[in-house]
This record gives structure tokens, C-alpha cells and sequence, in this order.
């Protein structure tokens, strides 16, 4: 299962009747070192409750003043506590608590697996549902749903880093959260990003024509060049040379190396952008056709 | 549950958000007598459209601290989850800590000397 479809697991830092609140410094520890393993952490105070949980994998931890069995099910939301997996921390450090957690967590197989969460975003207050960058996006991190809207739907197929696809969005609708620069990691869009998207050049077309054009070029030279050898490695120099001019070319796009190195053969890329063109032109015409008539 | 309702993100797969700002607050959080939420990565859990996100984005006056509010607003509502109105979002990218505590937690901030000006954003603004 990608890392993408994993839910997080969530502790309970149960501060509530029949348990003893933490140090300040204590808990502040124990908090940062969960969260940066990837736990989802709730802190109940003694007004509080722990809220269903959904079928988590749920781990309670406190200090605990009552016997587990006489803890008020109240206070797990009508949750019997002797079903959650609790855990008295009272003489334990931040890590030893931590440890507790990963026992439980590690016993029910529940590992976390270290993705870097980037992926497109879409502002559909912005969207106008135009298929561009269905029709740009080579791995097929985007889709259409049953009623036409364009969607992202292969999260974990986009390129680490790769913000190139929300340059070819003429809404500047695309987000990257994780992006170091504005608009595109959500910040306010100015005017002198608006007066850029209408200046900007073509870029889909650059990519999905230019390009790709060039890189098939390039490919068919290289080929020729080394058609008597057969040398993949220095093929595969050849082809990482002409993908590193063309990052060149296309400086400003800010396409990671790696993303333009991972790029499918030439052929591939004829291949997927006419299927990625022909899945919006259809969605663009069932659109047209199901929009009412104007008047 | 008569606490306010905080969601801390602690961006902790990428460095888009100030190491000092996210510690202050998770200092500025536990330091306080407030029940709150924390999760590891929003982002992480929009992707893999965790079913929590639906749980935390019913609660009304909810405030968030994460990162900016149109992120966070778009990542939530691609989870399937979309956040109420008056949810506020405090932009850990851009305040600092103090400024964030006192977003979120009002006179209850241990840290904070005087209070801002500053109201966190709501969607509807
Ligand atoms: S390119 Fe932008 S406006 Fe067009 S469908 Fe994609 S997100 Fe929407
Ligand atoms: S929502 Fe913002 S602060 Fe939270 S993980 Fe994503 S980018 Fe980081």
C-alpha cells in the first residue's frame, strides 16, 4: 500500500479524571518526539474526553491515579477503556513513553513509512475545470471524476519537489503547500501574479510540443550516434545531458533534476500526453454537452 | 467539551515552516491548561484522505495552526473533509510564535507579554 493511503496513528495524552497532568516540559517532549514520528497526538484536560476514534489505532497514555479497570468508561466516550491500549507513563521519560507507543504500534504492524507529502492542490474557487493540467501532467497524478471535475487522483505519483504543473495552470488554481514561494504554496495571489499568468507564455504547449519535440530529437540522435554500440550507460549520460540543458532552458520552472531524469522515454511521453490529451478532450466535450444551452 | 478547539500541524515532513516558530508554539500549547489536537503532517493526511480530518473539521471555532489559510482550506476539503466557515487559520509560515500563541490561545498564551492586534483569518475573510 503506497505510504500516501495510511492513516495516522493516534495517541492520547490522557490528562483527565483519574490521571495526572504531565510536566510542562515533559509534555512538550513527549509531543515533539511523537509528532515527528508521524503520530496524530490529542491532549484531553480534565474538562475533556477522549472522542471516538474511529477505528484508530489508538494508544492512551497517562499517569494514571486509578486502577485502568475503574477508570469511568465516561471518559472514553463510552469507549471501554480496558479496550484501548493504555498505558501508565508515570516514571517514564519522553522516550521510554514513546517506546510504549511503538510496542503497541509496531504489534499491530502499523509502521510508518517516510513520503515527503507533495502533491497538487486544487483551488476550486479558481479552477475553471480547463483539463490543462490533466492534459500536461505525464504521470497521471490527475483525473476526472464522474461529473466532470478535474481532480487529483494518483497523489503519490507526483515528482518530489516538482511544482511544474501549477505553472501551466492559467487560474494559478495549482498549490503546492510544501512550495518555499508564494502563490503557489497558498499565499495570496497578487496582481503581479495575475499580470504574469496573462503574460506567461504557452508553457503546456512548450512542454507538450517543444520539448518533447526536442527531446525526441535528441533521443533519435543519440540514438544513431550510438546505434553500432549499444552503450545504455552512455546513452543514458546522453539523455541526462539533454534534460539538463533543457532544465537550463526552462530555468524559473524550478523541475527538480530528478523529476526531468525520471522522465519516461520520448516515446513514452508521445504516448502518455496524447492518452492525457485524449482523457481531457473527452471530459471537455462531455462537459460542453452537458452544460444547458445559453441563451 | 468547553476547551477551545485547537488543531496544531507540525509540518514534520519538509522545513516549510520555521523550526523555532513550530517548537514555540508546541511550547507555547503545552505550557497552557488547553486541551488540543496535533498531527504530524496535514498534508500527509489530505493525501491519504485520513478519515480524522472529516472528525476535525466539523468542530466549529475550530482554529488551526498550520501554514496559509488557502492551502489549508484546499487540503482539507480534497480529504473530503471541508472545513466550517468560522474556522480560523493562524499561518505559523509567516507569524511567529508569540504572535501565533496569541492567535490561538488569547490571554490563556503563557508566553505572550501583550496581546496583537492580529485576529487569525477565517475562511470567510
Ligand atoms: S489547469 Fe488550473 S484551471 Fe485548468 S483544470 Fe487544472 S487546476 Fe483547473
Ligand atoms: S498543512 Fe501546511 S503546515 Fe501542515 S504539513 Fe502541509 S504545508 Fe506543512
Amino acid at each position: 500500500m503506497p505510504a500516501a493511503a495510511k492513516t495516522a496513528r493516534r495517541v492520547v495524552l490522557y490528562e483527565g479524571a483519574g490521571s495526572q497532568p504531565l510536566e510542562a516540559a515533559q509534555r512538550r517532549q513527549l509531543l515533539a518526539l511523537l509528532l515527528d514520528r508521524g503520530y496524530t497526538v490529542s491532549r484531553v484536560r480534565p474538562d475533556g474526553e477522549v472522542s471516538e476514534h474511529g477505528g484508530d489505532d489508538l494508544v492512551v497514555l497517562g499517569r494514571f491515579d486509578t486502577p485502568v479497570s475503574e477508570l469511568a468508561n465516561s471518559s472514553f466516550n463510552g469507549q471501554d477503556a480496558g479496550a484501548l491500549n493504555l498505558r501508565d507513563i508515570s516514571s517514564a521519560t519522553p522516550e521510554e513513553a514513546v517506546a510504549m507507543v511503538e510496542e503497541v504500534t509496531q504489534s499491530s504492524g502499523e509502521q510508518p513509512e517516510y513520503w515527503k507529502p507533495w502533491f497538487p492542490v486544487i483551488d476550486y474557487d479558481r479552477c475553471t475545470n480547463c483539463m490543462q493540467c490533466l492534459s500536461f501532467c505525464l504521470f497521471d497524478v490527475y483525473g476526472v471524476t464522474q461529473d466532470g471535475q478535474i481532480t487529483v487522483r494518483n497523489e503519490t505519483n507526483c515528482k518530489t519537489d516538482c511544482p511544474a504543473c501549477s505553472r501551466v495552470c492559467p487560474e494559478v488554481a495549482i498549490l503546492f503547500p510544501k512550495y518555499k514561494a508564494g502563490p503557489i504554496n497558498g499565499d495570496e495571489i497578487s496582481e503581479d501574479d495575475l499580470r504574469r499568468e496573462a503574460m506567461k507564455v504557452d508553457i503546456s504547449s512548450l512542454l507538450g510540443g517543444d520539448i518533447y519535440s526536442m527531446l525526441r530529437d535528441r533521443n533519435a540522435k543519440a540514438k544513431s550516434r550510438f546505434s553500432k554500440e549499444r552503450d545504455d550507460e552512455r546513452a543514458l549520460k546522453e539523455r541526462q545531458r539533454c534534460l539538463k540543458k533543457l532544465s537550463q532552458q526552462m530555468e524559473g520552472l524550478d523541475i527538480p533534476a530528478e523529476a526531468l531524469a525520471n522522465l519516461p522515454s520520448a516515446d513514452e511521453i508521445q504516448f502518455k500526453a496524447a492518452q492525457a490529451k485524449k482523457l481531457a478532450d473527452s471530459a471537455l466535450a462531455k462537459n460542453r454537452a452537458d452544460a444547458p444551452p445559453s441563451e | 467539551m468547553a476547551s477551545p478547539r485547537i488543531l496544531y500541524c507540525r509540518c514534520a515532513y519538509a522545513k516549510v515552516v520555521p523550526q523555532a516558530v513550530k517548537d514555540g508554539v508546541l511550547e507555547g500549547l503545552s505550557e497552557s491548561e488547553t486541551a488540543f489536537d496535533a498531527v504530524a503532517d496535514l498534508c500527509q493526511m489530505s493525501a491519504a484522505k485520513d478519515p480524522a480530518l472529516q472528525r476535525l473539521s466539523k468542530q466549529s471555532g475550530l482554529k488551526i495552526a498550520a501554514c496559509y489559510p488557502r492551502a489549508v482550506k484546499w487540503l482539507f476539503a480534497a480529504a473530503n473533509a471541508p472545513l466550517q466557515d468560522d474556522t480560523q487559520i493562524v499561518n505559523m509560515r509567516t507569524l511567529s510564535a508569540e504572535q501565533s500563541c496569541q492567535q490561538l490561545l488569547g490571554g490563556a498564551c503563557p508566553s505572550a507579554e501583550a496581546p496583537t492586534d492580529d485576529a487569525p483569518q477565517t475562511l470567510e475573510d
